[in-house]
């Protein structure tokens, strides 16, 4: 099983979507155990890919599907799959959090889509084989099918919830296919130019040529997959399909899409960026790096300033997506060593602190039927551990020590002012203070007998104006709960132990020429 | 001065872990059981005093303790070192935490107040990351705790849970969170990957004056991100989250507003300017006179406010304000003897501050009476009370034999030492401006008696509100009278 663990990483989950609508069809309640064993079985592998890519001698396991050959020169066609570390730590966050929604979804998917069951896990267990895929994939256009497998089956899991949730898929349906066409297009450019799809092939073609590096096509088509990619990823103006298709998705799904939709988009920027054009290519012989800081502060300011004018926990954690988008998209394109190093920290903290925030949400969704602002008050002695969750998250999207968020932003910062980058280190610290705001403001709610105006509630002396039954000690089941706790453990552990991740990216970093390598070592 | 011998400890840690090994137990016993609550409380800060009281001999031998928690980047640990200031500080706050959880105990009993688990448990907390603070060996460690203090305060501040809760809660933490993460965070970063490459742990110890490699202008900036940024310091004009955060209960101000939470701003002050820049790098910085100047205009600005003050607790975080602004300005004179003095005023006003306190606690208690105007006669009634304020405040406006004396003695001596003669000056009318707002207080109290309607009722607090009281008074003597281990703490004598 060790050598062939790449391809389990995928098999498990596209072998368990195909048998949980076999079974579940005559048997609704098979699917939540197949779900969770599938995920289980693929994070089991995902971990034997890690021990063997830091094992290997230069931190690489390639595995070519079929017995595909890519010996000649441009590199043939076949179907290559790659693992490097940064492959590998982003595919294992996406297993790690589908694991952890696979567990949690018992009850939210029963409750509100009852009887859809085996729907719901097949759909679920390819949206994880997409993401894993589209991680690992060394092919270009083989990421393409990969990126079309996870937003075909997303669509289907946000369109399974509320009314309005129709119309927010649709859109996303609209917005969506708009990006991977424009993905596709860039690659067919690539193609005509290059003769090959495999990334590295591309790369080594592009560094082997002669003028390819000036030619208006390789513009067009670094152009075109950058656009499509920063639609896919809701970078900020192209952000409108997210909010709302987040917001009235299922539970579920929301908890698995909102941490990892976005982050392997940025997964993807960086691989396209760094290996598939080349440093020199993208951030020389493009004007972006000088363009793309400025439009990444607009998108931090705006995105944080419209969080702050939500009144709904899952509107506005879904801004915050937004606004950290923005971070990672700055990290990447202010072109330095640790800006590069921030981000990719940066993908992996926040992927597990929007996993703790959404879990928090969905307990809080299921206990209060309502995640308005107006309906959280005393949460904290009925839900405690809930909420202690909920807040690790929070504070590590504000960015205290010693959680992960403290870190990637300081990595993100140090980037900033190694390349004096001033704007993109302003717009980070005034959503930090945004960030601040609304966490610290949902506090308020939830702990003072205030309400929103400043009037006082109940009778004073910490009386909340509310039932005894309101307050009542009552957590969540423990399929929810345990999932939300692991998160927040995670998200610490990932804090404590940041220099683990550090250097495995570092290492992932050094063939590649950044500026500003030097500082801390 | 020799260097210290570095010895491997883990008292350091045992003192910051205490508290939080206590909170589980406070949280356990819970509100069912009180006295038992109560008991995990009070041997939480006795474990914590004796463990730092323990170190005290041999940090006077020259010893420094260290222990590494946890690395945090490639080159940089969270370290805890143990030298003379920050065993001082760290005293100080230890100590009087058992003063305060007794007078916490009458106070919080005797109004019947709500929450008291979640207020013992957030306590702790700040008590531990108090201790962190003390015995922080870097920047990087330094930051860590002060973070964790401005976060655990805030259920502390917040405790009634009302409009006027919300209010002081979101000044307090505006203003903290603001300061640390937009200016302190970027000069820390700043200092981490320019100094020597990059090669640097910003160590209190091995580090200090690096700084001095960058450019005037460089260090200046720093220099104002790292005072700004540190505003518990309370220096002006980011000084208004304090008297925001008075609606907290009393034993809070006390503890919290008037020894732990400000006075690690001030310590981490006394740390960028003593171990960071360095005596020889600030005397060579051009405009560090200015901050000079800052300290001295926070000092009387202040003063001229608590004048001015009608409500007790207000007029007296204006005074901690003011008397915050003595500390700055002992760091920014930049001589030995004033730094020394700075470490010394902290343990000094600290004992003066929380007796001053604790009496506005304990007459709120007795007669729930909260206004200076409102206090005629009540010495009579209340002498004990009346009596530790009489001696707190003497000790704040530094009147010999009492503590405040010795501290202002260096900070003036410093200020020659500098030959800012202008700063003497400022110092005397600071000292009469005390005077003015202080005494009238006890004055009130004791002899205009004529006018008031007798309220019969009234008698001295519960004795765990008068016992702190008391004794950290008689302390504000000690102080004086036994001040030479504190002395050399501070380094002022060998």
């Amino acid at each position: 099983m060790m050598e062939n663990s790449i391809a389990w990483i995928l098999l498990f989950p596209l072998f368990g979507a195909v048998l949980s609508s076999l079974l579940g069809m005559a048997n609704r309640k098979v699917c939540w155990p197949i779900g969770v064993l599938s995920a289980l079985g693929a994070f089991v592998a995902g971990i034997m890919t890690l021990i063997r890519v830091i094992d290997s001698p230069d931190h690489m396991v390639v595995y070519l599907f079929g017995g595909w050959t890519l010996d000649s020169f441009p590199r043939g066609v076949g179907i290559e799959f790659r693992a490097d570390l940064l492959a590998i730590l982003i595919t294992l966050i996406v297993l790690g959090v589908g694991l952890c929604v696979a567990i949690y979804s018992k009850l939210p998917v029963k409750e509100e889509t009852p009887g859809k069951e085996h729907f719901f896990y097949p759909l679920f267990l390819l949206q994880i084989t997409g993401l894993a895929g589209i991680c690992l994939t060394g092919d270009a256009f083989n990421l393409y099918v990969l990126i079309e497998v996870a937003a075909l089956t997303g669509y289907g899991l946000i369109a399974m919830g509320s009314k309005r949730a129709a119309a927010a898929t649709f859109n996303y349906v609209i917005l969506g296919t708009i990006g991977a066409s424009l993905y596709l297009l860039g690659v067919g450019y690539l193609y005509i130019k290059t003769g090959t799809l495999n990334m590295v092939g591309i790369n080594e073609f592009i560094g082997a040529t002669e003028g390819l590096k000036e030619s208006s096509t390789m513009q067009v088509a670094f152009v075109l997959i950058c656009l499509g990619i920063l639609i896919k990823m809701a970078f900020f103006p192209l952000h409108a399909w997210l909010p709302n298709a987040y917001c009235h998705a299922p539970t579920a799904t929301s908890c698995l899409l909102a941490p990892l939709v976005t982050k392997v988009m940025i997964y993807v920027m960086i691989r396209m960026v760094l290996t598939v054009f080349g440093v020199d290519f993208s951030f020389e012989s493009t004007l972006w790096s000088s363009v793309l800081p400025w439009l990444v502060v607009i998108a931090i300011v705006s995105a944080a300033v419209m969080a702050l004018a939500q009144r709904e926990i899952k509107r506005m954690l879904t801004y915050l997506i937004v606004a950290e988008v923005g971070y990672m998209v700055g990290g990447v394109w202010i072109y330095n060593y640790y800006g590069m190093v921030g981000s990719i920290f940066h993908i992996i903290s926040d992927a597990c602190m929007t996993l703790c925030l959404f879990l928090g949400a969905g307990l809080i969704l299921r206990k209060c039927k309502t995640t308005r602002f107006d309906g959280l008050r005393g949460l904290f002695s009925k839900m405690p551990l809930t909420m202690t969750g909920f807040f690790v998250g929070g504070f590590s999207i504000i960015g205290l020590p010693p959680t992960c968020g403290f870190f990637s932003k300081w990595y993100l910062i140090t980037g900033a002012m190694v390349a004096e980058c001033w704007e993109y280190m302003v717009a980070l610290l005034f959503s930090t203070m945004v960030m601040v705001v609304l966490f610290f403001r949902l506090i308020e709610r939830i702990h003072l007998a205030v309400n929103e105006s400043g009037e006082n509630l109940g009778k004073g002396h910490g009386d909340l104006g509310l039932t005894k039954e309101q307050t009542r000690f009552s957590e969540g089941p423990l399929t929810m709960l345990v999932p939300l706790l692991s998160a927040a453990a995670v998200v610490l552990a990932i804090g404590i132990y940041n220099q683990e991740f550090v250097n495995l990216i570092e290492i992932f970093l050094d063939p590649f020429d950044l500026p500003g390598e030097p500082l801390i070592k | 001065m020799t260097d210290p011998v570095i010895i491997e400890d883990i008292r350091p840690f045992l003192a910051f872990v205490v508290p939080l090994v206590g909170v589980l137990g406070i949280v356990w016993a819970g509100e069912k059981r009180k006295n038992l609550r109560e008991i995990f409380t009070f041997v939480a800060a006795i474990a914590q005093a004796s463990i730092v009281l323990s170190m005290v001999p041999a940090v006077l031998g020259g010893v420094n303790f260290e222990y590494n928690i946890w690395q945090v980047f490639t080159n940089v640990p969270l370290l805890l070192r143990v030298d003379g200031p920050g065993l001082l500080f760290a005293c100080v706050a230890s100590v009087l935490w058992i003063a305060t959880t007794v007078y916490a105990i009458g106070y919080m009993r005797g109004l019947h107040e709500h929450a008291q688990t979640r207020f013992y448990s957030f306590f702790a907390i700040s008590l531990s990351a108090t201790m962190g603070v003390a015995f922080s060996g870097n920047l990087l460690t330094i930051y860590f705790f002060y973070e964790m203090l401005s976060v655990s305060t805030f259920p502390l501040v917040t405790h009634m849970q009302d409009k006027e809760a919300r209010t002081g809660g979101r000044t307090y933490l505006g203003y903290l969170l603001f300061t640390s993460l937009c200016l302190l965070l970027p000069a820390l970063s700043w200092c981490y990957v320019w100094l020597d490459g990059g090669q640097i742990t910003m160590d209190f110890l091995g580090d200090v004056g690096k700084v001095g490699s960058f450019g005037q202008t460089t260090q200046m900036i720093l220099l104002l991100l790292f005072t700004f940024g540190f505003a518990k310091a309370g220096l002006m004009p980011l000084h208004s989250w304090l008297p925001g955060a008075m609606v907290a209960p009393t034993p809070v101000s006390a503890l919290l507003h008037a020894v732990a939470v400000v006075k690690v701003g001030v310590f981490c002050l006394y740390r960028v300017y003593a171990d960071i820049f360095g005596i020889d790098v600030l005397k060579s910085l051009n405009g560090e006179d200015w901050m000079i100047g800052i300290a001295c205009a926070t000092i009387l600005i202040s003063s001229l406010i608590a004048l001015s003050q009608d409500n007790l607790k207000r007029r007296l975080a204006f005074s901690t304000i003011g008397q915050l602004g003595y500390v700055a300005l002992g760091v920014t004179l930049a001589t030995q003897n004033g730094m020394g003095g700075s470490v010394l005023h902290i343990a000094m006003h600290a004992c003066g501050k929380i007796t001053l306190f604790f009496c506005a606690g304990a007459i709120f208690v007795a007669s729930g009476k909260k206004y200076v105007s409102q206090l005629r006669g009540l010495g009579r009634k209340m002498p004990i009370t009346m009596g530790a304020f009489l001696i707190g405040s003497l000790s704040v406006i530094g009147l010999p034999p009492l503590g405040g004396f010795v501290s202002k003695w260096y900070l003036v001596l410093g200020a020659l030492d500098r030959d800012v003669f202008w700063v003497v000056v400022v110092l005397l009318i600071s000292s009469l401006l005390n005077v003015f707002y202080l005494l009238p207080v006890a004055v009130t109290a004791f002899f205009r008696t004529e006018e008031t309607e007798e309220d019969p009722g009234i008698k001295e607090a519960p004795w765990p509100c008068v016992v702190p009281l008391a004794l950290t008074a008689l302390g504000c003597f000690a102080l004086f009278f036994f001040s030479d281990p504190l002395l050399r703490l501070a380094g002022l004598v060998p």
